[in-house]
């Protein structure tokens, strides 16, 4: 069959969404494989055609720029999702159509789908609405083989060719391997996991420490703060965890653990940036007109402090978020209020 | 889905799918007895070479194979083993003590070990394979087909002599309900493999009879060895084109070649039947865990047969979950205790033999059927390995009734590959999706109904008790008070109706009664021939029950659909 011999021939990896870090996954898998990136907008597909640049960043010129969801799904076996994950539903019902039962899809996500307006106090909350992205791409295509990215990858730094690693997690070892071949490189290590459920959710969870860690550097605190937060914020995600499903290993690997520091300590992080903003006095709204990329943890604090509310898990850190962004509680007062909280030990989850 | 189907003419026939025994896939396998085993035996060669690659551990596995076997011939004998087990045994032994485990590899030590394999393994692909003849195929049919009738008759019709005027005929009593014309065009097009749950012993010789009603060919199916054991029982199989499965040997080499066996038979079309939770569920609940083992052999035909034939004409094989509901399961009693003493203290348990004579299984029979009792047998619709449902074609469909070309899940850089993982974390899914539809096609009756009402209402009423204090509780004190109790199942059935609306489970016609009708058949059908009934009503006509562990072997049934919440 002719069908078979066209498959053969796809050499091409794809990655869905330019934004910073989906700029950065195709310059790394570049020094592989020649990758077709989509971007929604025309305007800036065709910019990066003639200037081979995407914001600070340079672009391989083994990097095709398209337009074309469907020349994603017909070109690559293999293809990285990279969008927001407030949009990642709404593309992924534009690709599932193309997509068929051998495709490998390996998101780098690190956020929740929860279905538009229904977080409201009014309706009634429904835990198993709250979806991963490797599950918004089972609902919405024939795809199984899927897996997720997830570690310390701080788009800059990988930009900049600095030494990093990185986990591919995945039900199927040959979604891992594949990962693995298409993304390692001399300064790019690629660690396994078959634990995907944890691996996402750590690599998620942490998004919501980072906003804290960045409202203790707002408020001008320094490192004996900031690790009191990461390690009580570590056990805090594996509570979160825990309640979703996810098991403990996976959040002292590099994608929880590791993650965590570096998204904690720097400000580069949008989550970070938020969190610092905020302290400094700025307001939500302020915050959001000015981002030029979505921070996924603000949607997952609210999702979150629906869930450990239904599932009554102690969560002080994300609680107390939730009522600075969005309710009235100031920075200050959300400090004197968790050095308060009565913890009485210290490790309480292995 | 959920929509009573049945209700056709009462006396469809339906006719055979192919015209004779000459083209049934079994028989064709029979005929080529030999040269099937010997495929048997190579394929399971292969594979464990492959999983054993080192000489030293491939003897190893057959150090712990002979010792186990040894240990189950001393410790577990059946009446069915063959005489010659021991010798056999013996000298598998002398034969390895002359492999020299570490010395230097010769030529005659490595072909030695090889040997020993291919006779261990010969041996059981000959004790694994049955031995179907289409004569007594036919005339085990008619025994089952006239006694069942007979034997259902009468339970209908009072009066003795009535039972060979009949009118009424087994479907009367025997409801089949579902995809059945489906399940007739998925067998003309592919190969069955069907998934029943299992309660009961009777299942195996009513599922076969279920089969020749809706004009299928003979399905294939593993039955256990146990069963041989029972001179009768032993003749149907043989003729029903079982093979023989014996749970007590649960040694890789032993494994691997009944899934070779399982897996070489689907890819030549030969239609299977596999229990899917592997034993009788000991709770009543519709089985949660699956085995994947048989499974996923219907998972390696299935890439075999797309891997051979890379036309539109490969092969393929159609997953098929049937549910089995009844009224009243004898060994309800026995089950539920071995559940309750499995909760207690898990694992190591021997399986045992407990019907072992002829006489017992046919007391057993009489029982059953001279008393009658309903039985409703549902067949799902078809999926393929993946679970994805499959249209009357055999095509596969995604969620939006769009077609899937199924053999692009074990297509991996342009061709079909085998990927042991792969499949692995497949048949598990595949696992899951058996179980949703289980629930899906379950029927519920009156008599699960009301056994839940009430052991709910009890168990909330105790609550303060640990589970196991609870079902000691000394029944003659506790009772239900009726209104209350009606109350109770009014809530229950209006939401398992509205289950039903939304098709996620099925209802038997009866749900639909006026509620103290319902309820009164519920109570007078559930566990009916038990010495000690699960429910009854008392003088005063409040609920009362006489054996709490048999109310929660009932009650299980309808486990899983969040009803609890309605009591």
């Amino acid at each position: 069959m002719d069908m078979v011999s066209k498959r053969k021939s796809k050499k091409l990896v794809g990655v869905i969404g330019a934004g910073s870090f989906g700029t950065a996954v195709a310059n790394i898998l570049a020094e592989n494989r020649d990758v077709l990136l989509y971007a929604r907008n025309p305007e800036l597909v065709e910019a990066m055609k003639t200037s081979r640049q995407n914001g600070h960043q340079s672009l391989s010129n083994r990097i095709h720029p398209t337009n074309e969801l469907t020349e994603v799904a017909d070109e690559c076996e293999v293809i990285f999702p990279v969008v927001s994950s407030s949009g990642f539903r709404d593309m992924m019902s534009q690709l599932g159509p193309h997509l068929h039962p051998y495709h490998i899809l390996i998101h780098g996500t690190k956020g929740l789908d929860f279905p538009n307006g229904q977080l409201g106090k009014k309706k009634k909350f429904d835990p198993d609405k709250i979806r991963t992205m490797s599950q918004v791409i089972t609902d919405e295509s024939v795809v199984v083989r899927v897996g997720c990215l997830a570690g310390p990858n701080l788009a800059k730094e990988l930009a900049d060719k600095q030494p990093a690693a990185t986990v591919v997690a995945s039900h199927f070892d040959e979604v891992i391997k594949e990962g693995q071949r298409l993304l390692r490189s001399d300064r790019f290590r690629v660690y396994g996991n078959e634990d995907l459920m944890g691996i996402e959710l750590a690599g998620v969870l942490k998004n919501i420490i980072a906003i804290a860690a960045g409202g203790l550097s707002g408020l001008g605190f320094g490192e004996n703060a900031r690790a009191l937060l990461v390690s009580r914020g570590m056990v805090e995600m594996i509570h979160l965890g825990k309640a979703m499903g996810g098991n403990v290993q996976a959040f002292v690997g590099l994608a929880g653990i590791g993650d965590l520091v570096a998204t904690c300590s720097s400000r580069f992080s949008r989550n970070f940036t938020v969190g610092y903003r905020l302290a400094q006095g700025e307001t939500l709204e302020e915050i959001n007109a000015t981002m030029e990329e979505t921070a996924e943890g603000i949607n997952t604090v609210r999702i979150m402090k629906r869930l450990a509310d239904y599932y009554k898990v102690r969560a002080p850190i994300t609680s107390t978020l939730f009522d600075i962004l969005y309710g009235d509680l100031k920075v200050e007062e959300a400090l004197q209020y968790l050095m308060k909280f009565p913890f009485h030990q210290d490790i309480d989850f292995l | 889905m959920g929509v009573e189907i049945l209700n056709k003419p009462r006396n469809q026939i339906y006719e055979p799918i192919l015209s004779g025994p000459r083209e049934w896939p079994v028989v064709l396998l029979s005929k080529n007895r030999k040269q099937f085993v010997e495929e048997v035996i190579e394929f399971s060669f292969q594979r464990i070479k492959e999983l054993k690659q080192s000489k030293a551990a491939l003897i190893e596995e057959l150090e712990t194979t002979l010792y186990r076997e040894r240990l189950r011939i001393k410790t577990n004998p059946w009446k069915v083993d063959p005489k010659d087990e021991k010798r056999f045994w013996d000298d598998i032994k002398t034969k390895l003590l002359k492999v020299s485990p570490e010395g230097t590899p010769n030529q005659n030590g490595s072909t030695l070990h090889d040997d020993i394999l291919r006779s261990i393994i010969g041996r059981y692909a000959n004790e694994i394979t049955g031995n179907f003849r289409p004569s007594s195929y036919r005339l085990a049919r008619t025994i089952a087909t006239f006694g069942f009738r007979r034997l259902l008759n009468a339970a209908r019709i009072k009066r003795f002599g009535s039972v060979f005027t009949g009118k009424l005929t087994l479907r009367d009593k025997i409801n089949i309900v579902g995809e059945i014309d489906h399940i007739r065009a998925l067998a003309k097009k592919g190969t069955v493999v069907m998934v029943p749950t299992h309660f009961s012993n009777l299942d195996s010789i009513l599922i076969g009879w279920v089969i020749h009603e809706l004009g299928l060919p003979p399905f294939i199916y593993g039955a256990g060895l146990n069963l041989f054991n029972i001179g009768i029982i032993a003749y149907f199989m043989n003729s029903l084109g079982a093979y023989k499965v014996d749970r007590r040997k649960k040694n890789l080499l032993y494994l691997e070649t009944l899934k070779a066996y399982s897996n070489l038979a689907i890819q030549r079309g030969c239609h299977s039947l596999f229990f899917p939770g592997g034993t009788r569920s000991r709770s009543g609940a519709l089985e949660k865990h699956l085995k994947l083992g048989l499974l996923g052999t219907a998972m390696e035909a299935q890439r075999a047969c797309y891997a051979r034939d890379d036309s539109d004409e490969a092969k393929k094989v159609f997953i098929v979950p049937v549910v089995i509901n009844y009224h009243f399961v004898l060994e309800a009693p026995v089950l539920v205790n071995e559940h309750l003493r499995r909760e207690g203290k898990e694992r190591y348990y021997t399986e045992q033999d407990r019907f072992t004579s002829s006489y017992n299984i046919i007391k057993f029979l009489l029982k059953f059927f001279l008393k009658g009792s309903d039985i409703s047998v549902s067949i799902g619709r078809g999926m393929d390995l993946l679970g994805n449902y499959v249209d009357d074609q055999g095509d596969s469909l995604d969620r939006d009734g769009k077609s899937i070309e199924e053999r692009e899940y074990f297509v991996s850089g342009g061709s079909v590959t085998a990927n042991t993982q792969r499949e692995a974390e497949y048949t598990r899914m595949l696992s899951k999706a058996i179980v949703r539809e289980f629930h899906k096609i379950n029927r519920v009756f009156a008599s699960h109904m009301v056994a839940f009402v009430a052991f709910e209402m009890l168990r909330k009423r105790y609550a303060q008790l640990d589970f196991f204090n609870f079902l000691r509780l000394p029944e003659d004190e506790i009772e239900l008070d009726y209104e209350k109790f009606k109350d109770a199942c009014s809530r229950v059935r209006k939401r398992i109706l509205k289950l039903n609306r939304n098709g996620k489970v099925g209802i038997a016609p009866h749900m639909e009664l006026e509620l103290d009708d319902l309820i009164k058949l519920g109570i007078n059908n559930v566990g009916m021939y038990h010495d000690k009934r699960p429910l009854l009503r008392n003088k005063q006509g409040n609920v009362v029950t006489q054996d709490l562990t048999k109310l929660y072997y009932y009650r299980n049934r309808l486990d899983g659909y969040g009803l609890e919440k309605k009591i």
